[in-house]
């Protein structure tokens, strides 16, 4: 088990790798340059005097792979550089936008969840009762609206017109209130999903061999679904819980955007709009960390739920 | 004394196409201590009687007719009641053991949890009962293996797990389908040889294709085609003298026997053919044959034909 998750980590290396050049190299080459953006005045022209200093002073004047290996050796002890905007460390600017993203991403899962679980294991049950069909109309109509547009109704609903929720902000270290519409917005479009593949996979194991078995003993039928055929069932509904969280953790541009969530999503687009490139930088290596991490926690739940899969066989 | 009596058994499963008669009109009786074979080819409808019997048929199959157990019509009882029946009193060992079992629980908890259900017994209670059950069908170091999943287990192995399941709560009667599918010479004389002995003070229903086996295991046989059955007799009587044509191609379908196949294929169960439902296969067909649906008829003592030349 140790083995796999190391041998899993020295993979990861080549990855990061790859994606730090590449990420290197797109924002390098995209038109615009932080020192003519940050030295740009209110009346609208750059001192050419301040952005030759700054770019000397940045390093910003040597060629790109110049740069790059400064970068990355920096990276490997530890030092992801410092914002040309903030001139505060990329890590805390990083840390401190994760943090708001993780709380949100967590009360968006437990929304998503608390809908898609219950509704697909009731379609499954119901298969093509007038409930099932309202389940996967309710779920289609939650997959096919755009976030933005959901985000902005609830708004107005609640926000505007209602009156009972904040229309957008952080808030106090976002408390509660302040979550709610950005999660409820966030929460349904992969619960749309989540329920989905939670009746379809139920629907499968509902028709195997086992559930038969499981009645001729005399089980009664909640606990045919319960446990014989939901323990099934889930296995492949963990997995979508598991990705669809390491999207929620990478931060969603649009919502943490329209609701002025200060989470790791908004900092990597204001980072990029700047030319800030190493919190650019800073914001890509974590995020793909991020997610092969997710990844690997989900590969290592299976052997929890999954019997049949043994890591330690397979190599 | 009667333990199973099954009385004009009709289980149809309505389709687009038409009717599927799986059972049509059935009527047999099981003895206690007694082992009925039932014995078809595939897709004959043997499965379904089984499963008619625990009512564990989809909710678009229409039953009718009676199944008489302990005093009671099972078509009639109430579901909780039936729940109790299925394990306690009547135990089904599934065909393929493979997929019959839950890959995802404890093959120790699989056998309990029927244990717990229907004898009250506590989880470690339980648990010593499902080992000792375990044992019971030999399997090597039961503590160890039942805390195992299916998937850890042989065919072989696994089939004994479903023998240990079914017996849990020591059901008087066993409805067993097709318990020695899939498994090879060996493994399958181990096999007949443990379900002999687990079930000599218990009656049983065998559901099974395999000739060879039903001679070992059974006192009676009946041989169910398209749905019905046309001949039943102590099974040294059906051997001995066979009367259907349909028994007499069976048997004659044996390796030892020449391996002479019946011509033709079983009919759809949706478009039965007119009069006998073998005519189109036999060779002794007669024009009463295509018109006329034959009866079961006693020929000698516990001996049933349903044939107009027997």
């Amino acid at each position: 088990m140790i083995d796999y998750v190391l041998k899993r980590m020295i993979q990861l290396i080549p990855a990061l790798l790859i994606v730090s050049v590449v990420s290197f190299s797109i924002i390098y080459f995209a038109p615009g340059d932080p020192a003519e953006t940050l030295c740009t005045g209110p009346d609208g022209t750059a001192n050419p005097k301040s952005v030759e200093a700054f770019r000397t002073k940045m390093g910003l004047d040597k060629p790109l792979y110049t740069q790059y290996l400064i970068w990355l050796n920096n990276v490997l002890h530890g030092d992801l550089g410092y914002s040309y905007q903030s001139g505060s460390p990329v890590f805390n600017h990083i840390k401190r936008a994760f943090g708001a993203t993780f709380k949100l991403s967590v009360v968006s899962l437990i929304i998503s969840l608390a809908i898609s679980i219950p509704l697909g294991i009731i379609s499954a049950i119901k298969q093509n009762s007038p409930v099932d069909v309202a389940c996967m109309v309710g779920a289609s109509l939650g997959v096919s609206m755009p976030n933005f547009w959901l985000g902005l109704l609830l708004m107005l609903l609640f926000g505007v017109y209602l009156g009972w929720l904040p229309v957008a902000g952080y808030g106090d270290g976002g408390d509660l209130e302040h979550i709610l519409l950005p999660a409820i917005t966030l929460g349904t479009g992969s619960a749309a999903i989540t329920a989905r593949l939670m009746r379809s996979s139920m629907l499968e194991a509902l028709g195997q061999d086992y559930i038969q078995t499981a009645r001729a003993k005399g089980v009664s039928e909640r606990i045919v679904i319960s446990k014989h055929a939901l323990k099934n069932a889930l296995i492949p509904v963990v997995t979508m819980i598991g990705l669809n969280f390491g999207y929620l953790l990478n931060g969603s541009i649009v919502v943490e955007t329209i609701f002025g969530w200060p989470g790791i999503g908004r900092l990597t687009i204001d980072s990029i709009n700047m030319r800030d490139y190493m919190m650019v930088q800073g914001c890509i290596m974590f995020v793909a960390i991020l997610f092969v991490v997710i990844n690997l926690l989900v590969d290592i739940s299976y052997r929890y739920i999954d019997p049949r899969i043994r890591y330690d066989a397979a190599r | 004394m009667s333990s199973l009596e099954i009385i004009d058994l009709k289980t149809h499963f309505p389709t687009p196409d038409g009717h599927v008669r799986a059972v049509d009109t059935i009527t047999l009786s099981i003895m206690e201590n007694e082992t009925f074979g039932v014995i078809g080819e595939t897709g004959c409808g043997k499965t379904v009687l089984g499963l008619s019997v625990m009512r564990l048929l989809p909710p678009t199959a229409t039953i009718a007719g009676k199944i008489r157990y302990a005093g009671r019509n099972l078509l009639e009882v109430s579901e909780a009641e039936m729940r109790r029946v299925r394990g306690e009193e009547i135990a089904m060992i599934l065909q393929n053991p493979t997929t019959s079992l839950n890959p995802v629980i404890r093959v120790g908890e699989q056998i309990a949890e029927a244990i717990r259900l229907h004898q009250g017994l506590n989880k470690r209670d339980a648990k010593k009962k499902a080992v000792e059950m375990l044992d019971a069908v030999k399997i090597p170091s039961p503590a160890e293996r039942a805390n195992e999943y299916p998937h850890e287990f042989s065919g072989g192995m696994k089939q004994r797990v479903m023998i240990a399941m079914g017996l849990a709560c020591d059901p008087a009667l066993i409805i067993a389908d097709e318990p020695t599918k899939g498994l090879d010479v060996t493994i399958k004389a181990q096999i007949v040889e443990l379900i002999q002995k687990v079930t000599e003070k218990k009656a049983m229903l065998l559901i099974t294709h395999d000739l060879g086996v039903a001679r070992e295991l059974c006192d009676r046989i009946a041989l169910m085609y398209a749905g019905e059955l046309v001949e039943y007799a102590q099974i040294k009587e059906i051997f001995e003298n066979p009367l259907h044509p349909y028994t007499r191609g069976f048997l004659g379908s044996l390796p030892d026997q020449g391996l002479v196949p019946i011509p033709g294929i079983s009919p759809s169960l949706i478009e039965l053919p007119d009069g006998c439902r073998f005519h189109p296969r036999c060779k002794y067909t007669t024009d009463v044959c295509k018109q006329k649906h034959p009866e079961m008829i006693e020929v000698a003592e516990g001996h049933f034909v349903r044939c107009f030349h027997a």
